[in-house]
């Protein structure tokens, strides 16, 4: 039997930071970040990124923040024991069975984009699987205002895999193939997962190409995450977080809705390991406290 | 020092509709969440620089819907969350469209 392709399926992958030992390391924290879709652990040495996967959320969150980190570990090396403190975040955090602790992904994301791109970063746009949030942070990478998305799934990336499935694009080059319009088309009038995808169905029906199709529910998208970034108030440098950065329809639509460019994604900083990162970065904070104490 | 101010609520359609809280401010008295007819707020833990905070914070059952739910004390006045929060912690941004 011949298996339908899965166009919305990304691709899971691990990464271990080139030329970088952990065996003189003082202290290797990790972050594990269980989202509602993609699961991440990241290690960090000494408060250096030093490994990380990033794998889809299953059915059970315990079970998925395991796989994550067996799999950030394969081949390093490193054993569980050999971390010092963990911190679980994200929509599962509290279902991370070796976290010491865990913290909401607001803060670790802020935290994250810190690392990643600096201390000029103050407006956060993260786009995850099931909900879209805007956080303004200080230099230090401390939230100061943020705000969830409003009502449902629309404008994630779970809504995204269901346009690529249902167009049959892989969901890699869904950004790329919205982009190749010679003209911009109106936007879908509903972001609604449901409702878009029989709006797209029309759409084809009417003979739309289907970079005209994507490129409607692209911006459509980007007008909704938009709205988000006006409540907080926009201020640069902007960056964007989660698996939705890497799509390039939505950031080019984002940034033209808004008038701001958001900082290019950094070589091996995948932007959806952001909160695993601040979470990591969290659990070397929270260890050196701890020993303090003790 | 900065502080943290989480907005809760939504824009559709119909207007805009958020409740904000000052968590520097909130000096976790639990008043508001007494005194809201339809127990929209709730005290929730949140962490700022890693230390946690017991700060008022709207709940995930309300969160959707709070054009709804909060209509009913007229949040373009001043409501009792916000009446009764010394500290002024608690703000509403209430602006229905068309009218």
């Amino acid at each position: 039997m011949k298996m339908k392709k899965e166009y919305w399926r990304w691709p899971e992958y691990r990464r271990t930071v080139p030329r970088k030992d952990w065996a003189g390391a003082e202290v290797v924290t990790a972050g594990v970040d269980v989202g509602a879709v993609s699961s991440k652990a990241v290690i960090m040495v000494d408060g250096d990124l030093y490994a990380y996967s990033i794998m889809r959320t299953g059915s059970s969150s315990p079970d998925s923040a395991n796989k994550a980190m067996n799999w950030a570990l394969e081949g390093t090396g490193m054993k569980l024991e050999d971390i010092r403190y963990v911190v679980g975040t994200g929509y599962g955090r509290v279902n991370v069975p070796f976290a010491n602790r865990a913290i909401t992904e607001i803060t670790c994301h802020a935290r994250g984009a810190n690392y990643i791109w600096g201390p000029t970063v103050r407006t956060i746009l993260d786009m995850g699987g099931q909900d879209c949030k805007a956080i303004r942070c200080d230099e230090r990478g401390k939230v100061t205002a943020f705000l969830m998305n409003d009502k449902c799934a629309a404008g994630t990336g779970r809504g995204m895999e269901v346009i690529a499935d249902l167009l049959s694009v892989p969901i890699e080059e869904v950004g790329a193939m919205s982009l190749k319009v010679e003209k911009e088309p109106e936007p879908v009038s509903s972001t609604c997962v449901v409702f878009a995808k029989s709006e797209a169905v029309g759409l084809l029906r009417k003979g739309w190409p289907k970079e005209m199709v994507l490129a409607a529910f692209c911006s459509a998208m980007a007008n909704r995450v938009a709205e988000l970034l006006k409540r907080v108030s926009m201020e640069k440098d902007f960056v964007i977080t989660g698996g939705i950065a890497k799509n390039v329809g939505i950031v080019k639509r984002v940034e033209d809705v808004i008038g701001l460019k958001a900082l290019p994604m950094k070589e091996g900083l995948d932007p959806m390991i952001a909160g695993g990162i601040g979470a990591g970065l969290f659990a070397m904070d929270l260890y050196e406290r701890e020993r303090k104490v003790a | 020092m900065t502080c943290l101010i989480i907005h809760y609520g939504y824009e559709d359609a119909s207007g805009e509709y958020f409740i904000s809280v000052d968590t520097d401010k909130c000096n976790s008295c639990g008043r508001c969440v007494e005194v809201c007819p339809r127990g929209v707020l709730e005290m929730r833990t949140v962490t700022a620089d890693l230390e946690d905070l017991l700060v008022a914070a709207v709940t995930e059952e309300h969160r959707k819907k709070i054009k709804y739910s909060c209509a009913p004390c007229n949040p373009e006045k001043k409501p009792p969350c916000v009446f009764v929060c010394e500290q002024r912690a608690i703000s509403h941004t209430w602006k229905p469209k068309g009218r």
